[in-house]
């Protein structure tokens, strides 16, 4: 019942993501220039450190930009509507996980951007797809959540960022960590204790979501 | 009177012969000499600090359990008096860092996690105060309280552990207990921390009965 819900829920946001272009074509655009404006910001001091920062900064800032409308695109009547027919929970795992798939999206262009005008830093290129993917769903569900949040308030766009930075900090340090080990060597030991970490951090964020949000849908 | 009010006089007592014994006790001669007797103080808030933010937890589950106004007055006055004891914390710690890695702020795992804190903190407040209905305040700001206690506490207790590279005291024992103190010390700085943490129940109660009064005039 609840996987059935969900997939007609993400296959909703895709749909409306697919009508509304102007959205993610917006998206699209802001990662590019931001990363074309670093790297002429940053011409000749690029190092695999600041390689890596620049990589999480803007990845954190595209993230809060894409997910920050999940709640905000549609309006309160067909929140109202949605509310009758599905669960809270499909609803808050379906955008969890449409954003995953966005974010997932986002990163690997990223990515690309900055093998393209940056050069490449990454010395252990399977590691830095796994934090990828482990960063996306953080970022996702943690940032799903904060939207959630912020869309229950008034002012709710500057509240996002306000929220969402010291929040996302757990997370984007763990990630941080980590992809700055697969900038640097090949190894793969020492890491573990990362992992876990981030899958841990990943798992308690969706249940806690899970829990919590009905609080928030129902007014 | 005493039998209800024992542990505020309790807190004093205990408050006023950490600071007398405080500045007489023995203690090894170790390379930051006096500014050792910084840990009876300057622990002592990130204990009551600890202490308060654990209520504002507790008190926002319970608020989202019975939906009663006052729940949400004693998270809210929790995390209030929470963020006190943060920057005092910050404070007595900058002054002793001056004295000891001479500057008032280095880059570190755990002035970073106390930092982080007091922004995820100051963030409930805006988003508190960006919502107008009382209930869906309250309901709102449990939601966020919660959520953001589970992530503060990976980045304050789980990340510096496994990253192993502060330099702040403290950091080989278990969360934030000095379990190799000088039993000279011990003496001294048990006390002192239950006392803190009694003190900050105690501004506690007083804040939330001044609330209550209030509410009660208006209506």
């Amino acid at each position: 019942m609840l996987y059935r819900e969900i997939k007609f829920l993400v296959g909703k946001e895709v749909m409306l993501e697919l009508k509304q272009k102007y959205v993610l074509n917006g998206i699209l655009l802001y990662l590019v220039s931001t990363v074309f404006v670093t790297y002429l910001a940053f011409e000749d001091a690029i190092t695999a450190e600041t390689w890596n920062s620049l990589f999480w900064i803007i990845l954190l800032f595209v993230a809060v930009n894409g997910i920050s409308k999940s709640f905000l695109q549609e309006n309160a009547a067909r929140h109202l509507y949605y509310y009758t027919i599905a669960s809270p929970q499909a609803i808050v795992l379906a955008k969890i996980l449409y954003n995953l798939f966005l974010m997932a999206i986002l990163s690997v262009l990223a990515f690309g951007f900055f093998l393209l005008l940056m050069g490449n830093q990454v010395v252990n290129i399977p590691l830095f797809l796994v934090t990828l993917l482990l960063g996306s769903l953080g970022l996702s569900s943690v940032l799903t959540m904060v939207a959630a949040i912020a869309s229950r308030a008034s002012h709710n766009f500057s509240l996002m960022a306000i929220l969402s930075f010291p929040i996302i900090l757990p997370l984007l340090a763990t990630l941080m960590k980590v992809s700055r080990a697969a900038l640097s060597s090949m190894d793969w030991s020492g890491l573990s204790g990362f992992l876990i970490l981030l899958l841990t951090i990943n798992g308690a964020v969706i249940a806690l979501a899970y829990l919590l949000f009905p609080y928030l849908w129902k007014d | 009177m005493l039998k209800r009010d024992w542990w505020k006089l309790l807190s004093g007592a205990l408050l006023l012969y950490a600071i007398i014994v405080g500045f007489f006790v023995d203690i090894p001669d170790t390379m930051i000499q006096e500014t050792m007797r910084n840990l009876f103080y300057h622990v002592g808030m990130w204990f009551g600090m600890m202490a308060m933010l654990l209520t504002g937890f507790i008190f926002s589950l319970r608020y989202l359990q019975k939906f009663d106004e006052d729940e949400d007055l004693v998270a809210v006055e929790a995390v209030n008096v929470g963020l006190m004891f943060g920057f005092l914390g910050l404070f007595t710690g900058m002054i002793w860092a001056n004295f000891t890695w001479g500057s008032p702020w280095v880059k570190d795992p755990k002035l970073n996690g106390a930092a982080v804190g007091m922004f995820i903190y100051l963030a409930y407040m805006i988003l508190r105060g960006s919502i107008d209905d009382v209930h869906k305040r309250a309901k709102v700001g449990a939601v966020y309280n919660i959520f953001a206690f589970f992530l503060w506490i990976v980045f304050v207790m789980v990340l510096p552990r496994l990253a192993g590279d502060s330099i702040h005291p403290g950091k080989d024992s278990p969360p934030v207990l000095p379990m190799h103190l000088e039993p000279s010390m011990r003496i001294v700085f048990y006390p002192a921390m239950v006392g803190w943490i009694l003190l900050g129940f105690w501004i506690m109660n007083i804040r939330v009965r001044i609330r209550k009064a209030q509410k009660n005039i208006e209506y």
